[in-house]
């Protein structure tokens, strides 16, 4: 049988590969009877030809090396390809993995100049605005010239990048077109067609200079970093030859001017104010805790701060706020805030006395419909606020932290743990304290003898929390109890 | 761009280049939504190199360069004499969404010299953060170089809105700590450390953002009379204990305005060169600590060859390795070979015995690893032994510091 000649279209025609490999395939046709040639106008395959061919199984990684390497611009790439495609299929399944076979190395070095170029597209491209009408929006426009046949492999970068602006990057091989939603490309453009300069590009080569160490000029790793035939388009590139020039005085200078005396400048004040950082109120604290940004995933938008004098006795501690609390922005009003007041007062404590505060200060919630569904938050998001509940302690100076409930223990103490067994007193590092369980919880129980008993056990942890405040004053009555 | 704007971009790039840690790697993969602008992908992008070699890849800038500080070992402290200026929250938002439009840059790199107060300055860097984020939808990497003076809540915003924190340790030692740096304590930075891996791994665990891509930190080398092994002892603690992503070493460059505490000579570039690849060692290869230091001597590493090599000559009776029967932990100690290379002789030997000509393709480093390998074809007898073997290895010395 004689040579077949087959023309593919200019530049990277995978699906004309494709096509006359599965043709070339089932003809059981030899690499070596196959004259691959590239065309601007190549005689197609007839239409039906794509039916009747039918795929070839590749291995994964040989139909990958193929869609790289049809990129790359050396005329032999197609013989090569088919020659791979040809031993796989003769029996050689494993090719790939044989990198020390001089074809399966050739096209690795193939695959790698195609990515690499592909990776320094991407880094070199450089946009300049222009408008394509008057008060249009902004077109970005770059003028790039790769050494592939690279453009489309490169484009969905750009577009997961650039999404939200409009762009085009134009080259001697074709153009891509990005309008915000469809990526369109279009043909070979000339350097003429993009806009010759661009506001920021002063200011970029002023940050370039700027950032260049005199100190540590290495031209040589630059270049091969960087190699020559980019830096037309480089806009960066025109300060290298003067930085390069002025290294060596600079560095010089560097080191021989003498040890500069210390500026006279000495802001003695300002040093010693600034050890004064800590806020130095609860409200001062509260302020920031309430501009400060939810920390809980999927939070609300607001914080809900603790309540109460400073100086209280007791010390509340529960878990967040929760959907009412969020809308009021105050804690323990919704529920079970309520149950915690009637708890309150029938320990014989007045609610006006103590303080109350959640171990996070946002709703974590999920939406489920109209609803906002609460959300246990995670441990890693209550050590988020861990330190501002220490703060808010260590301005009230409770003589008594009560944790309500297994969030606030772990954020007092920093340990988990089941509150029904570790129920009782406590201290949380050094701080005295308390543990019970959260009000919400006694909602939570569904039979209602149940819910009685857990309610009576939870009144009776509030009166074993007032003796434990009214002992640890010594001469006089607490200022725990509801004046009556 | 108005001229104004122009000259404190060049004084804050200009105080801001000294520092080396300012890679964009490791952020997750995301792409820009809808109205967003901004992606990234594990990897991060080399925009553009100076002429110093280095990669521009961050917007590397100060917030401001005005600093109540007085660490000796930097241009920006207090009673230096440089020109000073400091930029708004909403210029450097500008700034860096511009640059990166145009595709000058994968992101931010924020740093600042401390004004008013730790936290204030802190703040202020986190608003940048923020307002990129939250405001702009930003979706390129950011890493803030946070305070460790400022307060614990401010690096738990900051990890909301960073891809990376990062707390430069600065000097290897407390006493040098002291005596360079007066206002910092190596405890509030040790502790800020452990709070932030704490905060990192947490996340990681719950599925939540934040400082995706970890933390790092920074040493300079130089400045003090620290030997390269407790340089290496000093990373391979923080690697364990705080996790970090990366360790950077930054040589002691000679600055303008520099104190008089200071040695005035700058410490070899290569000196820096062969930390990074001891602590390359160290991560990726299986050598600990004292192994490396094995290869130099006075716990200073080698300068003219690299730390592989040096830990391979004086380990000769170790070599040489079968390519085709080592294991693969041998394999990674053999000079010349590369973790890629060690994979693709593994791959490859399970189809065929490998000869000399077959290892030459499959890394770069054919001359170094010979004297030390076996392959089909090749025994190198008794080269492995030769005394000259280590004058045979060593690259010709280039001058590296300038042209
Ligand atoms: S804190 Fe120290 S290292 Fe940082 S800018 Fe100020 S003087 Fe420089």
């Amino acid at each position: 049988m004689g040579l077949r000649r087959i023309a593919l279209k200019q530049g990277a025609d995978l699906d004309g590969f494709r096509l006359a490999t599965r043709r070339l395939v089932a003809a059981g046709i030899a690499p070596h009877d196959v004259v691959w040639c590239a065309e601007d106008t190549p005689v197609l395959f007839p239409p039906q030809a794509a039916e009747e061919a039918s795929p070839i199984a590749l291995p994964r990684r040989v139909a990958e090396l193929i869609e790289v390497v049809v990129c790359h611009r050396d005329p032999e790439r197609y013989a090569l390809l088919y020659e791979l495609v040809w031993r796989v299929l003769q029996g050689e399944r494993a090719l790939l993995e044989m990198q020390a076979d001089p074809l399966v190395h050739r096209l690795e070095l193939m695959q790698k100049a195609v990515h690499r170029e592909v990776h320094r597209m991407h880094a070199f491209v450089r946009f300049r605005r222009t408008k394509s009408r008057p008060n249009g929006p902004d077109h970005f426009v770059a003028w790039f010239e790769p050494d592939h046949f690279i453009i489309e492999a490169a484009a969905p970068f750009f577009v997961d990048r650039f999404r939200s602006q409009i762009w085009s990057i134009l080259t001697p091989f074709g153009s891509l077109h990005w309008d915000r939603e469809e990526l369109r490309v279009g043909p070979a453009a000339r350097r003429e067609d993009a806009p010759d300069g661009d506001g920021f590009e002063a200011g970029w080569r002023s940050y370039y200079e700027s950032t260049f160490n005199p100190a540590r000029a290495n031209p040589a790793v630059m270049r091969a970093h960087m190699p020559t035939r980019y830096w037309r388009n480089l806009p960066e590139s025109a300060a290298i030859a003067e930085l390069l020039r002025a290294a060596p005085a600079r560095a010089t200078a560097m080191i021989e001017r003498d040890a500069a005396a210390p500026a006279k400048r000495m802001p003695e004040k300002a040093v010693a104010a600034m050890g004064d950082q800590a806020p130095a109120s609860l409200a001062e604290l509260n302020r920031l805790i309430a501009a400060s940004e939810p920390m809980v995933s999927s939070g609300s938008t607001r914080a809900v701060l603790g309540e109460g004098p400073v100086g209280a006795a007791i010390a509340f501690v529960g878990e967040q706020p929760g959907d009412q609390e969020d809308l009021e922005g105050r804690p323990f009003v919704g529920p079970a805030g309520q149950l915690l007041d009637r708890a309150i007062a029938e320990a014989g404590l007045d609610r006006a006395r103590v303080y109350v505060t959640n171990a996070v200060k946002h709703f974590k919630f999920e939406q489920r419909g109209k609803r906002r569904i609460h959300k246990k938050p995670a441990a890693g998001e209550v050590a988020h606020y861990r330190w501002w509940l220490m703060e808010e302690l260590n301005f009230v100076q409770p003589r008594l932290v009560v944790a309500l409930g297994g969030t606030a223990m772990l954020a007092l103490g920093g340990k988990a743990g089941p509150v029904t067994r570790m129920r009782g007193r406590t201290t949380f590092l050094g701080r005295p304290g308390f543990i019970t369980v959260h009000p919400s919880y006694l909602l939570r129980l569904p039979d209602e003898a149940a819910k009685e008993e857990a309610y009576r056990a939870f009144v009776s942890d509030l009166r074993a929390i007032r003796r434990i405040v009214e002992d640890s004053v010594t001469g006089g009555a607490a200022d725990v109890r509801r004046s009556a | 761009m108005d001229d104004k704007l122009t000259t404190k971009l060049r004084i804050l790039a200009d105080a801001a280049k000294y520092d080396a840690s300012c890679a964009s790697s490791g952020a997750p993969k995301r792409t820009a939504g809808a109205g967003g602008l901004g992606s990234t992908d594990g990897m991060g992008i080399c925009h553009a190199y100076t002429p110093d070699g280095r990669c521009v890849s961050l917007l590397k800038i100060l917030l401001t360069n005005y600093c109540l500080f007085d660490c000796a070992y930097c241009v920006n402290r207090r009673s230096s004499n440089v020109r000073r200026a400091r930029f708004s929250v909403e210029e450097v938002v500008t700034l860096t969404i511009e640059f990166y439009r145009r595709n000058y840059i994968e992101g931010l790199f924020l740093s600042s010299g401390i004004i008013r107060s730790p936290d204030y300055t802190m703040e202020q860097m986190m608003l940048v953060a923020r307002t990129l984020r939250r405001d702009r939808e930003f979706a390129g990497y950011i890493h803030l170089k946070t305070i460790p003076e400022a307060s614990p809540w401010l690096i738990e915003q900051a990890g909301l809105w960073a891809d990376r924190l990062s707390i430069n340790l600065e000097l290897p030692s407390e006493e040098s700590l002291k005596r360079l740096a007066p206002e910092k304590e190596g405890a509030s930075i040790t502790a800020a450390m452990g709070q932030m891996r704490e905060r990192i791994a947490e996340a990681k665990v719950e599925r939540r953002r934040f400082s995706p891509a970890g933390q790092s930190t920074q040493i300079i080398v130089g400045a003090d009379d620290t030997s390269d092994a407790a340089l290496l002892r000093t990373s391979d603690t923080l690697y364990r204990r705080y996790a970090l992503s990366r360790v950077y070493y930054s040589a002691f460059s000679p600055i303008p305005e520099a104190s008089p505490v200071l040695p005035l000579k700058q410490p070899p570039l290569q000196r820096e060169n062969r930390l990074y690849q001891a602590d390359w060692l160290l991560r990726h290869y299986g050598f600990d600590v004292e192994e490396i230091a094995e290869g130099g001597t006075d716990g200073m590493l080698d300068l003219e060859i690299d730390p592989k090599l040096a830990w391979a000559l004086k380990n000769r009776h170790r070599f040489p390795a079968d390519v085709n029967e080592a294991d693969r932990e041998m394999l990674l100690r053999v000079p010349g070979l590369g973790k890629r290379a060690v994979d693709r002789i593994v791959a490859a030997r399970r189809h065929a015995r490998l000869r000399l000509d077959d290892v030459a393709r499959l890394t770069a480093g054919l001359k170094r690893a010979r004297p030390f390998l076996i392959a089909a074809d090749w025994r190198p007898g008794a080269l492995t032994d030769r005394a000259d073997l280590r004058a045979r290895l060593t690259p010709p010395t280039r001058q590296l510091s300038l042209f």
